[in-house]
């Protein structure tokens, strides 16, 4: 029971509004300590740990492609040609994106979306431009409200998604768990018992790109910083 | 074969080039944390492999006590005005989206053909890694038309990779280092510790109360370690396996699989994900608000996955 100290520490520190990496650190620390790891142990553990988990930052290769191009304008290029499509709205452009990402990612295609790569540089600047034609210049809460949501559009689909492919890591990574304790499923069985909850995830999103579009059409809707 | 080390010497190298180029930005008044951060990140890349755990370990709080306490500045490069983007825009046109385009391309046909490729019965890529792989010589290449593309000065593209790690910042080494507290985490037990604790808990004899603790056990599991892959061993181990497969013969795959995704809440929640930090960074948004935007849907989906397991688990 004294190894929880550490989950306690990571929890009073994400409270007490610490920076995350410092909370982190600290939590893996207490928790080796309590769990009667020594000081040795525990920072080879780290940095073991971190050593073995360097493939999650690979994507920010794509990072020099997305400066330079943001540099020679994009942006403003996703811009005017999301504004050519006077039908399109911030929440129509949004949905449809959720259902690509959910749709690809479902066939394994995770690589497709993400933020650095796609949501940044395309779909935050087109939805955007969406509403821009629709309803004028936008004012600052409006445009944070809009880039939010265009983050989430891609969260939510890859979450919601990626469960269904049965050779990607959360699949597998059930498969093994279960193992662990003595269970054997087959991965297509885990698979598509993830498809219910795709289905509502999207609907439940689907209203709320609505709800945004309406919102957004408010003049007087003075969108809080969020 | 081609294993991963091929994905992170390039990454390595774009890290070193912001290290150096960070030492040398007089603009910049914490230039040598900057310089410290993206040049140890850069060594772990490059010798990660060979330096040892204990080595890697004392790198990692190295980052993080420049990080986490120094703190990184953000520089601001010279780059262009909104006029010369508007301008440049309008005469490139839609070729400006051909890199961006090209990254996807190359993972799509990366994870379609790779895996497939053998040498005299030796797959040329590792299987394992296609994904990530593919996906760093989507973003080699896409660099390479970039370039062609917008005929930019040569520091440009060190610059402009600068500009953007900087607004990520500190946070670009958080999922790593999550997944490192799990591996702590599971070195201590923790796991064990917390199953027992709400196995414990829960009244006797009541299904519902055995998938909904399921559940928001991994939601809220999952928003303290900042990651669903990190708490779902500790629940099934607590209470799926024992309580929901054991004691009342529930479907192990329905109650994985909506387990899993109950914890995928808990992530669109947190402010210990990558997933809600990056974005924030990279689109100059204040804290929480790519979680205040996901947060409803968040919720209402977790009381669909409470209301699907009880109704399907227990039924297949």
């Amino acid at each position: 029971m004294m190894s929880l100290l550490g989950v306690a520490v990571v929890v009073l520190g994400l409270v007490a509004r610490f920076n995350p990496i410092l909370v982190v650190t600290a939590g893996a620390i207490v928790t080796g300590l309590a769990g009667g790891l020594d000081a040795v142990t525990i920072i080879s553990a780290l940095g073991k740990g971190f050593n073995d988990s360097r493939f999650i930052s690979v994507a920010f290769l794509v990072l020099p492609v997305i400066g330079l191009l943001e540099r020679a304008g994009l942006q403003a290029r996703a811009r005017t040609l999301i504004a050519r499509l006077s039908a399109v709205t911030a929440g129509g452009l949004l949905m449809a994106y959720l259902a690509v990402r959910q749709l690809t990612c479902a066939l394994g295609l995770l690589a497709l979306g993400g933020q650095a790569s796609m949501v940044r540089p395309l779909i935050a600047p087109m939805a955007q431009g969406a509403a821009q034609t629709r309803l004028g210049p936008l004012d600052d809460g409006a445009r944070r409200l809009i880039d939010a949501h265009a983050a989430a559009v891609d969260n939510i689909g890859a979450f919601f998604g990626e469960d269904i492919f049965i050779a990607l890591g959360s699949v597998l990574l059930i498969q093994a768990v279960l193992a662990q304790n003595h269970i054997i499923v087959a991965p297509l069985r885990v698979a598509l018992w993830a498809i219910p909850t795709a289905l509502f995830a999207f609907a439940i999103h689907a209203v709320r790109l609505v709800l945004l579009d309406r919102r957004l059409a408010q003049p007087a809707a003075k969108a809080p910083a969020g | 074969m081609i294993g991963l080390r091929a994905a992170y010497i390039p990454a390595g190298i774009v890290f070193a080039a912001i290290a150096v180029f960070s030492a040398l930005d007089r603009s910049n008044r914490k230039r040598w944390n900057n310089a410290l951060f993206w040049g140890l990140f850069a060594l772990s890349f490059l010798a990660g492999d060979l330096i040892g755990d204990f080595a890697n370990g004392v790198l990692v709080i190295a980052m993080v006590l420049i990080g986490g306490l120094g703190g990184i500045g953000i520089s601001a490069p010279a780059t262009t005005t909104a006029d010369e983007r508007a301008a440049s825009a309008s005469r490139l046109r839609e070729w400006l989206f051909a890199p961006v385009l090209l990254i996807p391309a190359t993972a799509l046909v990366g994870t379609l053909i790779f895996a497939r490729l053998k040498l005299a019965g030796v797959p040329i890529v590792d299987p394992k890694q296609v994904t990530v792989i593919s996906l760093a010589f989507g973003a080699m290449a896409a660099l390479g038309l970039a370039v062609a593309v917008v005929k930019a000065p040569t520091r440009a593209t060190v610059d402009e990779a600068r500009r953007l790690m900087d607004q990520v910042g500190w946070a670009a080494i958080l999922p790593q280092l999550l997944a490192a507290l799990g591996a702590v985490f599971a070195l201590a037990g923790v796991g064990h510790a917390v199953g027992e604790l709400i196995g414990r808990a829960l009244p006797e004899g009541s299904r519902l109360a055995a998938v909904a603790a399921f559940c928001l056990g991994m939601a809220l599991f999952t928003m303290i370690m900042g990651n669903a892959f990190a708490a779902f061993p500790v629940l099934v181990a607590g209470i799926g396996a024992p309580l929901i497969v054991g004691r009342y013969g529930g479907d192990a795959a329905i109650m994985g699989a909506i387990g899993m995704l109950a914890g995928y809440c808990g992530t669109l929640m947190t402010p210990m994900a990558s997933h809600n930090i990056i974005p924030a960074a990279l689109l100059r948004l204040p804290p929480g608000a790519v979680i205040r935007a996901q947060a409803p849907t968040a919720l209402l989906v977790l009381a669909a996955n409470i209301a699907l397991m009880d109704l399907l688990v227990f039924r297949f």
